[in-house]
């Protein structure tokens, strides 16, 4: 077995690390289109938005600085002290679910029984809305996100694994950031089994998501259900952003990644957890072994960018409903 | 009072489906329609046609387009952005291509070759619904930008990558390249619009539109009583891609002159076209306009009043772009989720007894 194979089996494997940040998104996704069938395109936003306020709160940045400087002409920006990560997540997480709490105060409330387009559209506002926001808050430029999480290749992994191949092999490349993330989405995928299993309010979670009104007879609060899925949504989205972040900095671009989430939930189905997760390494390894196999040496490259989607169209065709989602059944 | 419909009778069933049947509306639409081709082209400047004109009549038929496959028959596409760039890329080859050819007939022709595309891609709606099918559109959206970026022979193997628009005249006005003036060129797309919107407004009203109408309401019941899903449906999207691929040609060849495919029909104008008929208002005519109106005057609107009357710098400008965009995208939905068009229609409700309450 040459080098060339070698190389293909770490390709393989970037792309198995690579659909576990795809999935950290999608299940932001699947949890509040479950919850309330509201297809949340703000999630990506939310993303960015977590990440922003955390590298605020981090660097000790003034928020509406730009702002406040423009009217006032004042040259303030920033409070001259530094938090440490783990106050600054703690408090990310708080502005994340009090966000909810107003998405649900302001938005959701007064949406109640409108047609699914109307609310996604909504949630195209306030994904414009909270750029907009994020931006003027902390200003646009491109941020360094460090929460303590290494970077850079295994060295770990290249040295034991380069007795696999010849010479000319010098073990797999693989990303510390990306191993923490695939460690850190496997323990939110079971914790948030679990908490949907086990506890009250998961149970709670799981009623209105299978009948809003059966749900609504026994004494469930729809809308405290809603707060506490969009907090959670938030909590998932802050975990995207911070790996994301930590990989590619705080920008601008990282509210694009929603866009990668979406074949990731077509393939696996809009309504299951381990659809997210599997549709996630699927869509991952896909992309990534035909760039590898096809799209550079034949296409000209830059394939990723719409393999997913013609994958998941592809898959679509044949299964509507994706891989686990609930089967579509239409009655006149 | 000012509004009325007392003493309109109808007594014939055409008389009472025309698309003006009250006189008010006819004479309005009237005004206005000789207004836009007799005033409006003697006093246009460069600026008026740059920022507000040419982008409002454009923009108008892609919204026409977009409404006619979302807002009549119900498949919600976020393809748009590559649609409109197919029209503008095929428009371009046809340009360079056949030199001696009217640009009308290559702006057509481009609208015609999006049309198959536009099936091309309509096909998967056969079997995937609602959400899902939004997405799958979202294919079409990259996979064509993508393919005009790497394959050299739809740019003609320009260095830059650009696509840039050739002179050329119609009856003896130069509407294409640098040198065309802002009133030929607003009166070409005014025309466009205007013949566009009566075959929409005459489709939409006929069985062809009966048909997507069925569909958009409930497939399933459409199909028993034997409306073919197929045809609808593809029809529906030929129909729409043809508009929006003359809205892309008119976009590239009248409006920019020179386009580069990812940063002019990127998603971002997919959004933007998908904003406008739903502000305007889902499978409404007027609505296509006044969601295109709203969506292009609102950017020009803010910047004049932040950078022009506060002064501040133009990124904190941007920001409250976004920032208000949002916002009223929100703040209608939960208004008027019906779109613009509904708020006039209660308006125009209103306007009936006033002054007089009762």
């Amino acid at each position: 077995m040459g080098a060339e194979f070698f190389f293909g089996v770490e390709v393989f494997l970037n792309g198995l690390m690579a659909g576990v940040m795809y999935s950290l998104v999608a299940l932001g996704f699947v949890l509040i289109f479950k919850a309330s069938g509201i297809f949340n395109y703000a999630q990506g936003v939310m993303a960015l938005f977590a990440a922003l306020t955390l590298v605020g709160f981090q660097e000790g940045q003034i928020p509406f600085a730009h702002l406040i400087n423009a009217i006032f002409g004042t040259e303030i920006h920033h409070f001259g002290f530094e938090m440490p990560a783990f106050l600054a997540i703690l408090f990310a997480l708080g502005v994340m679910i009090l966000f909810a709490i107003l998405v649900e105060k302001l938005i959701l409330k007064h949406l109640v029984n409108q047609e699914p387009i109307i609310l996604f559209m909504a949630t195209i506002g306030l994904a414009y809305f909270m750029e907009g926001f994020g931006d003027l808050m902390w200003g646009s430029d491109v941020k360094k996100l460090n929460v303590g999480i290494p970077q850079g290749g295994n060295f770990w992994i290249e040295e034991n694994t380069a007795f696999l191949g010849g010479d000319d092999f010098y073990g797999f490349y693989l990303d510390t950031l990306d191993i923490y993330a695939t460690v850190i989405a496997a323990i939110l995928v079971t914790s948030l089994v679990l908490f949907s299993q086990y506890t009250k309010t998961g149970r709670a979670l799981r009623a209105v998501a299978d009948d809003h009104q059966a749900a609504l007879s026994v004494g469930i609060s729809l809308r405290s259900i809603w707060v506490i899925v969009w907090g959670i949504a938030g909590f998932v989205a802050l975990v995207a952003g911070i790996m994301w972040g930590s990989k590619s900095g705080v920008q601008f671009s990282l509210s694009l990644i929603a866009l990668k989430a979406l074949p990731v939930l077509m393939l696996g189905g809009f309504t299951s957890i381990p659809g997210a997760i599997i549709g996630g390494l699927i869509i991952g390894v896909g992309e990534k072994m035909f760039e590898f196999l096809i799209g550079a040496p034949f296409l000209g490259g830059a394939t990723e960018n719409w393999f997913a989607y013609m994958l998941a169209l592809i898959f679509l065709v044949f299964r509507p409903q994706g891989l686990f989602g609930e089967k579509i059944i239409e009655r006149v | 009072m000012l509004y009325r419909e007392a003493g309109d009778f109808k007594t014939s069933y055409r008389a009472d489906q025309q698309t003006f049947p009250i006189m008010f509306d006819k004479v309005a639409f009237t005004i206005t329609i000789i207004l836009a081709f007799t005033v409006v082209p003697l006093t246009i400047n460069d600026y008026w046609a740059n920022a507000v004109f040419l982008p409002f009549l454009i923009y108008s038929i892609a919204a026409i387009g977009l409404n006619i496959l979302t807002g009549y028959c119900g498949q919600v596409s976020l393809g748009s952005g590559g649609f409109m760039a197919v029209g503008a890329y095929a428009c371009y080859k046809l340009m360079t291509a056949f030199p001696d050819m009217n640009i009308v007939f290559s702006i057509l022709i481009s609208g015609g070759i999006t049309a198959g595309v536009g099936m091309l891609f309509g096909l998967p709606s056969l079997r995937i619904k609602g959400f899902y099918l939004a997405v799958a559109t979202l294919a079409a959206q990259f996979f064509l930008v993508w393919l005009f970026n790497k394959v050299p022979w739809f740019y003609n193997y320009s260095a830059s990558g650009q696509i840039n628009a050739p002179e050329r005249e119609v009856f003896g006005f130069i509407v294409t390249g640098p040198n065309s003036s802002p009133a030929a060129v607003y009166i070409f797309c005014l025309l466009f619009l205007c013949v566009l919107a009566i075959i929409a407004r005459n489709l939409t009203r006929g069985s062809a539109g009966r048909r997507w109408m069925a569909i958009r309401d409930m497939d399933i019941a459409a199909e028993i009583i034997g409306v073919n899903p197929l045809m609808s449906k593809l029809t529906a999207f030929g129909v729409s891609s043809f508009y929006v691929g003359i809205a892309g040609a008119l976009l590239f060849s009248v409006y920019l002159g020179a386009v580069e495919v990812g940063e002019v029909f990127g998603i971002q104008k997919s959004f933007l076209v998908l904003f406008m008929i739903i502000i305007g208002g889902l499978g409404s005519m007027f609505g296509s306009f006044a969601g295109a109106a709203f969506m292009v005057l609102l950017p020009v609107l803010l910047k004049n009043i932040m950078v022009g009357q506060f002064g501040w710098a133009t990124d904190i400008a941007a920001h409250f772009e976004f920032l208000i965009v949002g916002f009223l995208i929100i703040f209608f939905l939960i208004v008027e989720p019906h779109g613009l068009a509904m708020l006039w229609r209660i308006i125009k409700e209103k306007l009936r007894l006033w002054p007089f309450p009762h």
